[in-house]
């Protein structure tokens, strides 16, 4: 099971993957649409390679409410196999 | 309104022979084959009866970032090199967004797209395609991705006519310089279908060449021992402008785009009508609508694929149309280094009209070693010819599957 800081730094890998942001930016308090500028298509691709690397399933009716980066390390945290 | 003319004011490419096309006229001038063995593991998978392609020599991430590279098919990275390239040799303009249109052809689209997502659908499900699966795959792809990133808003558009689509793209951009929609146009065709299926496909067509012990001679146009193509990727893209606005601007003009040609066979579906109707017509016209006549050509960059039926049928029709001017008259057949980029064959060798106008040179072709007696035309082998000084015109010929013929004219200025 991984922890909350290997989450994040997970995540942001995936993020930089995706598009090209700098890893440091991805921190807990940041919104995906308002500071990182991810749209919605990009957010599925995250959402699909985190169900992949975390071993999780995010429902999509869930993705509308992972509205930051804190909101979707809680959720793969609480909903890991 | 006075009749606009047309100018070329920058050229970019990406293609088997190098990274620019100052790399790629370097390469043709000295006579160099692109041509390169496929990856083993690809031929050992699929059992290809083709071992080798004219694949691009650049690759993509010394130009794109890792992200754009992710988003775009290998189609659409080619051409968006390419355009930035020509729109950086224009001399990076300033140019009303609205005035500023993009005409780029394929003809084939995003197939590596379109069949890795297929892939990931079968294997792995829905969730696993990518969700920009279909804006990669279409085959306005390229145009749309080109416009977003020059910001060009007068019109963003996509022939698809085979083989011809490069040539049919750049005459859509001098159509809309002509008619008044844009001043500027970034024109031009790409392509990346060295995809298996792709290799399959031909090969059961008996289209491609399998000189698989002899990679580099294997594009021999006109040779008696020609037996087919060779698959070519890359992209080839010019930057059209109207005369007024190049001149007023102080850029650099290297030809006149004069006019373009444009003819169906309605013949058969991959078979060209053999006298060369259909053709001749194209050629014909492309001159007449330059306000030339064949006396005034001095030069043809010939379609010349080397497959044994389409070069005869070609030579049949430039003889038709030009009658005994083409006697004495300079043929390139420049896919005998390049290979066939099929959707990007006739901008690329648009582009090498524009140059061979521009410096007054006409490339020779390479693996012509015994002419075919079918072929009665001064086609260049050895060294490249020089071409009159003075005011002179030249012709590149594009045809694609279908029976599309397109012919465009190039003029010195």
């Amino acid at each position: 099971m991984a922890d909350q800081q290997e989450i994040l730094s997970g995540l942001a890998e995936i993020v930089n993957e995706e598009t090209g942001l700098d890893p440091a930016e991805v921190q807990m308090d940041k919104s995906f649409t308002d500071d990182l500028d991810i749209d919605s298509l990009s957010m599925m691709t995250i959402v699909v390679n985190a169900e992949e690397k975390f071993g999780v399933r995010i429902p999509d009716d869930e993705v509308k409410n992972l509205t930051t980066v804190g909101d979707a390390v809680t959720f793969i945290q609480n909903n890991q196999g | 309104m006075s009749e606009r003319r047309v100018v070329v004011t920058g050229l970019g490419a990406t293609t088997p022979l190098g990274g620019t096309i100052a790399e790629t006229w370097e390469g043709i001038l000295a006579g160099r084959s692109g041509a390169k063995p496929l990856d083993q593991e690809m031929l050992d998978r699929y059992e290809l009866p083709v071992h080798f392609a004219c694949t691009i020599a650049q690759d993509p991430s010394e130009v794109l970032t890792k992200v754009q590279i992710r988003r775009m098919d290998p189609s659409a990275q080619y051409a968006v090199i390419a355009s930035l390239a020509a729109m950086e040799d224009a001399g990076s303009p300033e140019v009303d967004p609205e005035r500023l249109g993009v005409a780029i052809g394929t003809g084939i689209g995003g197939v590596w797209t379109l069949l890795d997502q297929w892939d990931n659908l079968r294997e792995k499900g829905v969730r696993r395609v990518f969700p920009l699966a279909v804006p990669m795959l279409m085959p306005n792809t390229s145009a749309g991705n080109v416009s977003l990133l020059l910001g060009a808003r007068a019109g963003a558009h996509t022939t698809v006519s085979a083989c011809a689509s490069g040539a049919e793209s750049m005459g859509t951009g001098y159509d809309m310089i002509r008619g008044g929609r844009a001043d500027m146009v970034v024109a031009g065709g790409t392509e990346c279908a060295t995809h298996p299926i792709c290799f399959a496909g031909f090969s059961q067509m008996q289209a491609l060449s399998t000189r698989n012990d002899d990679p580099t001679a294997a594009s021999r146009p006109y040779d008696t021992g020609r037996d087919g193509f060779v698959m070519g990727e890359g992209a080839a893209v010019m930057v059209l402008e109207e005369y007024e606005h190049a001149k007023a601007r102080g850029a650099r003009i290297y030809a006149e785009f004069a006019s373009i040609g444009m003819s169906a066979d309605a013949h058969h579906i991959t078979a060209p009508e053999p006298e060369g109707a259909g053709a001749s017509r194209a050629m014909r016209e492309a001159v007449e609508r330059a306000g030339l006549t064949a006396a005034d050509i001095v030069h043809i960059n010939a379609h010349a694929t080397s497959t044994p039926v389409g070069d005869v049928a070609e030579a049949n029709a430039i003889r038709r149309a030009f009658g005994d001017a083409v006697d004495g008259m300079p043929v390139s057949a420049t896919k005998s280094m390049t290979g066939h980029l099929l959707g990007a064959a006739g901008a690329l060798e648009g582009l090498l009209t524009v140059l061979a106008v521009h410096h007054r040179t006409a490339p020779a072709a390479i693996n012509i070693d015994d002419l075919d007696p079918a072929i009665d035309l001064d086609v260049i082998r050895d060294e490249h010819r020089a071409l009159p000084r003075g005011d002179i015109a030249a012709l590149n010929n594009s045809f694609g599957f279908g029976g599309h013929n397109v012919a465009l004219v190039i003029k010195s200025l």
